[in-house]
């Protein structure tokens, strides 16, 4: 960990703070409605807003668990900390992937 | 035999960072999934609608209890180290660490008596 | 004298890294420290006991060991608050190689403490006038706050982080260029800065505050390396230092 990790991963998590707050809420309405997929996807499809905050939230997350998981290999792995870099690289992308994907599943027609 | 045996590590503000390290480790694990489950909305909404219906089991409630939790103790956790590294500092930690604790399973718990 | 024949039961650490317990019968008596029992041993039991110590009064830092799995300044240590039902078990502090028995090399601990830059660079000569400061500034207290760290070890010991990684400079060294960071005299800091937001500085601390609670002088380190944080953060944001940073 050093001074650029660290900025990264404390501004990602304090944008990702009032977003958790809003994700909860949502899992709480959409849980409690018991909604079906068509119910959710209508409310998601075309909406700019929703993309927007899916979208950042997926960004940051993806940033903030990439950094969290550098640190937790090189401190509890025998890899080394370039190693612990590339694999936290390699799963930061797989998350920005694979979440941009489910953004756009969810937002687009 | 190594000279091994530490025993301070009972403190409430030790734990509220390994709770922080570890329910962060079990989210960064259940998040591609759940970005898999959210993707399966690109066939159209059916097959997302099968696996909303496979979720409903009281089991798999039970498990979303669980990342709920997991989410809040994560949340709480790390705005303790935000408020420690930016703001001056504070005494009644420990309290405040139980207190966050307690809240994030009241939370679950919550959640769980809206979904049963 | 009340004359008890109650007696302890006392594991000491023997060996190297690698040893084991051995347990001694030491009288118990009034007012008796953890120092005392080791030094009883030495003296009546074992005299190829290895152990620290120095002024026996709680001012020099010396007798830092692991007291029933906490590291602690054993001469400032009632046996009566850490006898655990009569037994006591003492070990080498943590995260240090062991020597023998009970001493440690402390050598990397005081390596980190150059690497932190945890010395003072004057910015004037003797030629110039004594500096004025006042000890009520917000910086100045800042650094009183934290300077009275005799190197006893016990925070090194205690921290978890620099268990699990070996670059991490640790509470002790950071603590100090802490007092340096703040101090008006101090003509270092970009250097010292630069030291400390590297990998194995003050980023890698979690907060376990380990430290704080442990320090036998009362200090926080916490607090201190959160301070380093911001400024860290602030001077390299501005441009002001560029540490190296391996990928």
């Amino acid at each position: 960990m050093n001074v650029r990790l660290y900025i990264w991963q404390r501004s990602t998590a304090a944008v990702m703070a009032p977003l958790v707050l809003v994700h909860i809420a949502v899992i709480f309405y959409a849980t409690r409605q018991g909604m079906t997929a068509a119910d959710i996807l209508a409310r998601t499809h075309g909406s700019v807003v929703w993309a927007a905050f899916y979208g950042l939230f997926v960004a940051a997350a993806s940033i903030h668990a990439s950094i969290g998981i550098r640190n937790i290999l090189s401190e509890w792995s025998p890899l080394t900390e370039r190693r612990a870099g590339q694999f936290a690289i390699g799963f930061g992308l797989l998350l920005a992937a694979l979440g941009l994907r489910a953004v756009a599943a969810v937002v687009l027609s | 035999m190594t000279a091994r045996h530490i025993k301070h590590r009972n403190s409430v503000l030790w734990l509220a960072a390994m709770a922080h390290r570890i329910s962060g480790l079990a989210l960064a694990i259940f998040l591609p999934l759940h970005f898999l489950a959210l993707g399966l909305a690109i066939d159209g909404e059916a097959r997302l609608e099968t696996f909303l219906r496979w979720s409903d089991q009281p089991l798999v409630k039970f498990a979303e209890g669980g990342l709920v939790f997991l989410l809040t103790v994560h949340l709480l956790g790390g705005l303790r180290v935000l408020v420690i590294e930016n703001f001056d500092w504070r005494d009644g930690q420990k309290q405040i660490a139980t207190v966050a604790a307690a809240l994030s399973a009241i939370i679950a718990f919550v959640f769980l008596v809206r979904v049963f | 004298m009340t004359g008890t024949s109650a007696e302890l039961s006392v594991s000491l650490w023997r060996g190297a890294q690698d040893g084991r317990y051995e347990t001694y019968a030491v009288p118990q008596r009034e007012s008796q420290t953890v120092l005392d029992v080791v030094t009883f041993v030495q003296r009546h039991i074992d005299p190829t006991l290895s152990y620290r110590f120095a002024c026996r009064v709680g001012v020099c830092g010396s007798c830092a060991m692991t007291v029933n799995g906490r590291p602690r300044w054993t001469c400032r240590t009632h046996v009566s608050k850490v006898a655990d039902g009569g037994r006591i078990e003492i070990g080498p502090l943590e995260n240090l190689p062991v020597i023998k028995d009970l001493t440690t090399d402390m050598q990397v601990f005081f390596e980190k403490w150059q690497e932190a830059k945890g010395v003072f660079a004057p910015s004037q000569t003797r030629q110039d006038p004594i500096a004025q400061i006042r000890p009520d500034t917000p910086v100045r207290a800042a650094a009183d706050a934290a300077i009275e760290c005799i190197n006893c070890g016990v925070c090194y010991a205690a921290c978890d982080t620099v268990r699990w990684n070996s670059d991490y400079l640790g509470p002790a060294a950071l603590t100090r260029a802490w007092t340096l960071v703040n101090d008006e005299r101090d003509a270092g800091n970009t250097a010292r800065l630069q030291a400390v937001a590297a990998s194995g500085g003050c980023h890698a601390c979690h907060s376990h505050q380990s430290c704080q609670e442990l320090c036998p002088q009362t200090l926080n380190p916490t607090a201190s390396i959160a301070g380093l944080k911001r400024r860290t953060a602030a001077a390299y944001l501005k441009g002001e230092i560029k540490p190296e940073i391996k990928p």
